[in-house]
């Protein structure tokens, strides 16, 4: 029971993480440069030298120097995705897993797979591949690496949507240069010698151009020297072990200003080329449209993706939200987009405007522009208010008109005005924005047709009123708005309030509870609350087989479970595993392993995008694990202590039972001596009953130690106390408490002086060598030799007691250690059964073998297999002691 | 010359009765007791030359008797015990017991420990010669020089060995208990490295003994600890 919680060695190192794979990067300027020859010809190199090399992916288009260098390598089978009808080849990462080869060959990094793979990107495949300890050999060209995409598009006109982020560059092993210059390159291409996708060879003649070589050369280069240059320094910190000084240079990116994916590639280049931290945020001022608000949070993803740290701000003055951002968390770069320095008119300042007023300080870049977006472009709009707002409005201005009509000329028009004001602010704080904008325009139609001179007109006879309708109409509008974004802002803090107060209200559940169900019963309660969503708590079983606990009916991949499981990282929508799929899926990671998986089903597909959302969401998976880790700690706790109780009342029992035999046995049988010796010393003819007395006495005892010893060995609750133990020592004890037993046999010794030492517990192995010799003098016929050896092969040690008698009963070996469990008269073989049952036991607890064999040359060989561990260490040396 | 006197603390009568036809067959003068309180009396009244101690009595621990007793006396104790593991026997060892006997028990075996123990006891005249001391046949321990010599040839032992043989030999006869000999030989740091113990013990019986599988004096007391014979 206890040897549950011991821990084993082997599952000690097996769960060790192997280390990361090794990726080779083949980097060029430009398509044709010779990056899948170059890949092939060290691949052949690596299997020469004997390395097990595999090609995942390569595409030699026909080419009969490239293909050449295939041969010999182990091209593994393409995967077949079915898409919109088609068949689509794609890389198979599963199968590579599952044959673990030392190399494999994945060309094309850049690579986006079908629909339905399991990442979306092929760079991603290659990152698992990393993970599981497999090394890589890929290759890219300069232009699909993310930083400098834009450039690349700016100087070539040709757009490329396939990136690798700078991430997977900077962080390969080794990136080797594929060169080759310019006019070499354009004879390749003259020559035929270069593919290109038929898509591409629209825009080749654009693409290969002079020019443009040589600028994607100079590119790769600059690119290729800056990673050498960072690795140098890098190098020289480690060496000079220089203080890191705390660098309050921090970028924050503001996103919501334009093209906002331009702006967040400018923003992350300029981060690493500072090696500063950066943060990104969108400020959500509750008047974007859904295309500009999942524009924004994919941005943000994006921005996640390259390093940055995301959140969504809201409230009615980004400036002070952003400033007051920036300076909590020592960011002093703040980078806009150029169109938030566009002034928004004449009475307005610009956000970097008002940035430069609120906060001198930060430092503000203004990034260059990209093409706008078509969401960008689209993105203001008229917040949607429920109908019912506009009609309450133009009733409420309707009734006001009515009722004021009677005191035309009682009242003096600037308090009528007054009146009107308080309604279109009334409508702001009751129906929004957009119906006090109705209510101010129409106020303003209404007092000049009632009320103004001349009545019942628009037309207006004083001048000046022109002043009360513009001041009328402003002041509404900009109450409106004021009020909207107070609103919505809000709004957004009463969420976050609530999530808090959930999430506190979760931990104390949480808490107080006692069973897995609990868990996912109250997990599922609060995100059906918070994000109205649908869960389903997946667990471990002994077997490390995944269940889905039974309240929580979701139709789940049950694949993508294990994968999380397995990988511990975030699978399915809004991340980069299998993002189409309809569920979150989280592993549950507890400080000692990952206790399960959550998966969240949120309706809102957009819901999840949000980091705020997604951040709650592990908050709840973080709170779910280590619930699930405590709980697994408490039943362990009370495993043991129910353990631990039964085998002191087990102990008790047996130490009980073994005195009060051994007592009346110790008497009998000692007694039966005394008399034996006294009658022997008179010469009395009784001696003889009085020798059966005492045999009979020790037959007895015999039968009640192997009983006794059987009783506590079945029981379950042996301690071992192991030790490291010499072979010889561990059989001269057994030959030595035989005594003369053996005396009828000659012994033969064969102890391998190499032999290693046994890790065991001393008295039950010895236990298990008498019963084994005593069997073996019991069986064999007096005089004939008894063969005891001890010698370790194949990584066991093996103990082997050898007889010349009869050899082994027909029938299977094996049955002979099942005497006990068989059930016959133990009378009808004389105890054997018991002792060689006993044997076994004993060799079970020990994780050994024992099994029995007849010799060629007669007789029968029982063999003790033993597991050979490490041997101990001796922390000092003996011959130089004090 | 007055006889020698033996003490039996033992609750068992039966036992007992065997146990005292056993000493008296060795010319001992036998005195019995049934409890601690009365085994602790009749042990200060009587100053025994052995003290046979079961280790189940009535009215509490032999252990705790053996511990009592240690503080004044030095008597030779032959612990019986009836228990299933060694841990009884190693407690009533390391608390100052020169030997054990687990029940059930020869008569024969009886005598020969308790006549092992008086020749232990009595001085070491037999088998020694001033700071000569001989271990069976062949191998010859001079203690004032710090040498070993087996069939006249010397033997090289390393300083641990000799330690730990020259604290056998300090003891001879009695079991001392691996706790015990780690801490006289290696130290109170290496108590729990029973294995250390166990490797020189081997290099002791390869250097000394005819057949260290089947030794003759190096004996090995199987969970509980080594005795020189």
């Amino acid at each position: 029971m206890d040897d549950d919680l011991r821990p084993d060695p082997d599952a000690l190192l097996a769960a060790l993480p192997a280390p990361r794979g090794k990726l080779k990067l083949f980097f060029g300027a430009a398509p044709g440069v010779g990056k899948t020859y170059s890949m092939l010809a060290e691949a052949q190199e690596k299997r020469a030298a004997g390395l097990d090399v595999v090609v995942g992916w390569v595409d030699t288009h026909g080419r009969a120097e490239t293909e050449a260098l295939l041969a010999g390598l182990d091209v593994l089978p393409r995967k077949q995705i079915a898409w919109r009808g088609k068949q689509v080849a794609e890389f198979d990462l599963d199968a590579v897993l599952a044959r673990r080869p030392a190399l494999v060959v994945v060309d094309e990094l850049p690579h986006s797979n079908a629909p339905g793979s399991r990442h979306p990107k092929r760079w991603q495949d290659v990152d698992e591949l990393l993970a599981a300890g497999i090394d890589v050999y890929s290759a890219m060209n300069v232009q699909h690496l993310d930083s400098l995409n834009d450039v690349v598009s700016g100087v070539t006109g040709v757009a490329v949507a396939e990136t690798v982020p700078d991430h997977v560059f900077d962080r390969a092993s080794e990136v080797r240069l594929v060169d080759l210059p310019p006019d070499d390159l354009l004879l390749r291409l003259a020559a035929g010698k270069v593919y290109l996708p038929e898509v591409a060879e629209r825009a080749a003649g654009h693409f290969f151009r002079k020019g443009n070589l040589i600028a994607l050369r100079e590119l790769a280069l600059r690119r290729l020297a800056d990673r050498v240059d960072g690795q140098m320094r890098a190098q020289r910190e480690v060496q000079s072990r220089a203080p890191v000084w705390a660098t309050s240079l921090g970028v924050l990116l503001v996103l919501g200003q334009g093209d906002e994916d331009s702006a967040v590639r400018q923003a992350a280049r300029l981060a690493r080329a500072l090696s500063a931290p950066w943060h990104a945020v969108w400020v959500d001022r509750g008047h974007a449209s859904a295309a500009a608000r999942s524009s924004a949070l994919s941005a943000l993803a994006q921005a996640a993706e390259q390093g940055a740290h995301t959140l969504v701000l809201a409230g009615p003055v980004p400036a002070s939200l952003i400033a007051d951002y920036a300076r909590r968390h020592n960011l002093s770069l703040l980078a806009l987009s150029q169109r938030g320095n566009r002034p928004r008119g004449f009475w307005r300042a610009s956000l970097q405007q008002q940035l430069a007023q609120r906060a001198p300080e930060l430092n503000c870049l203004i990034l260059a522009a990209g093409e706008r977006t078509a969401a960008a472009t689209a993105g203001w709009r008229w917040p949607r208010a429920d109908a019912g707002g506009w009609w309450q409005s133009t009733l409420a201005c309707l009734a006001l008109t009515a009722a004021m009509l009677p005191l035309r000329g009682v009242l003096d028009a600037a308090n009528l005005v007054m009146l009107y004001l308080l309604l279109v602010l009334l409508a702001a704080v009751r129906y929004g924005r957009a119906p006090a904008a109705w209510a101010a325009v129409l106020s303003v139609a209404l007092f000049d047709f009632f009320f103004i001179e001349p009545h019942l007109s628009f037309a207006v006879s004083d001048i000046q009123y022109l002043i009360t309708f513009a001041v009328m109409l402003t002041v509404g509008l900009v109450a409106g708005q004021l009020v909207a974004s107070q609103r919505q802002s809000a709004a957004q803090a009463g969420q976050r309030e609530a999530h808090t107060r959930y999430l506190y209200e979760m931990a104390r559940e949480l808490g107080s509870a006692l069973m897995p169900e609990q868990v996912g019963e109250i997990t599922g309660r609060f995100l059906q609350a918070s994000l109205n969503a649908q869960i389903s708590l997946w667990l471990p079983d002994a077997e490390e087989q995944l269940e889905a606990l039974p309240d929580t009916p979701l139709a789940v991949d049950a694949a993508l479970v294990r994968w999380s499981f397995d990988h511990q990282q975030a699978a399915g929508q809004g991340t980069h595993t299998l993002p189409d799929a309809a569920q979150l899926y989280l592993p549950l990671q507890a400080p000692m392993r990952t206790r399960g998986v959550l998966v969240v089903a949120v309706p809102d597909t957009l819901a999840l995008a949000d980091p705020d959302n997604r951040r709650l969401c592990e908050a709840v998976a973080a709170l779910a694990a280590q619930t699930l880790e405590r709980l697994h700690y408490i039943e362990v706790a009370q495993q043991t202590l129910l353990s631990m109780e039964s085998e002191r009342l087990r102990h008790s029992l047996l130490a009980a039972l073994s005195h009060d035999l051994r007592t009346p046995l110790t008497a009998l049988s000692g007694n039966a001596e005394t008399l034996l010796l006294a009658l022997q010393r008179g010469g009395r003819a009784e001696q003889e009953q009085a020798a059966l007395l005492l045999a009979q006495s020790q037959r007895i005892t015999r039968l009640v130690t192997n009983l006794l010893e059987m009783a506590r060995l079945q029981a379950g609750g042996v301690t071992l106390h192991q030790d490291w133990l010499p072979a010889d020592e561990v059989i001269g004890s057994a030959i030595a408490a035989l005594g003369s037993v053996l005396d009828a046999h000659p012994l033969q010794l064969d102890i391998d002086p190499a032999c290693p030492m046994l890790y065991g517990d001393a008295i039950l192995l010895e236990r298990l060598l008498v019963n084994l010799l005593e069997n073996a003098a019991k069986y064999s016929p007096p005089g004939s030799p008894i063969r005891v050896s001890a010698a370790a092969e194949d990584g066991r040690i093996l103990l082997r007691v050898a007889d010349r008698g009869p050899g082994l009963p027909p029938g299977d070996p094996a049955r002979l250690f099942d005497a006990f469990s068989r059930g016959e008269r133990e009378s009808a073989i004389s105890g054997v059964g018991l002792g060689l049952a006993i044997c076994r036991t004993i060799a079970d607890v020990h994780g050994a073998r024992l099994s029995a064999a007849n010799r060629h040359d007669g007789g029968a060989c029982f063999i003790l297999s033993l597991p050979q561990l490490p041997p101990p260490a001796l922390d000092f040396d003996p011959e130089n002691l004090p | 010359m007055h006889a020698l006197t033996a003490l039996i603390i033992e609750d068992e009568a039966a036992i007992r009765r065997f146990v005292r036809s056993a000493l008296e067959d060795e010319g001992y003068r036998v005195f019995e007791a049934d409890s601690v309180a009365r085994g602790l009396i009749e042990a200060g009244t009587r100053k025994p030359d052995v003290l046979v101690l079961d280790l189940g009595l009535p009215d509490g621990d032999g252990v705790s008797l053996l511990l009592d007793l240690r503080s004044w006396s030095k008597v030779p104790v032959i612990v019986l015990s009836a228990r299933v593991d060694e841990v009884d026997k190693i407690a009533a060892l390391d608390a100052g017991a020169d030997d054990y006997l687990t029940k059930p028990f020869g008569v024969g075996e009886l005598q020969a420990r308790v006549r092992a123990l008086q020749r232990r006891r009595s001085g070491d005249g037999s088998e020694s010669n001033g700071s000569l001391v001989r271990l069976g046949e062949a191998v010859t321990v001079d203690l004032a020089n710090r040498s070993v010599s087996r069939d006249g040839e010397p033997v090289h032992l390393t300083q641990l060995e000799y330690r730990l043989l020259a604290t056998l030999l300090a003891h001879r006869g009695k079991v001392l208990t691996h706790r015990q000999l780690l801490q006289e030989v290696w130290g109170p740091g290496y108590v729990e490295h029973s294995h250390y113990l166990r490797i020189y013990m081997a290099h002791l019986r390869q250097k000394l003994e005819a057949d260290p599988a089947q030794p003759r004096f190096l004996r090995t007391e199987t969970g509980v600890g080594y005795r020189l014979l």
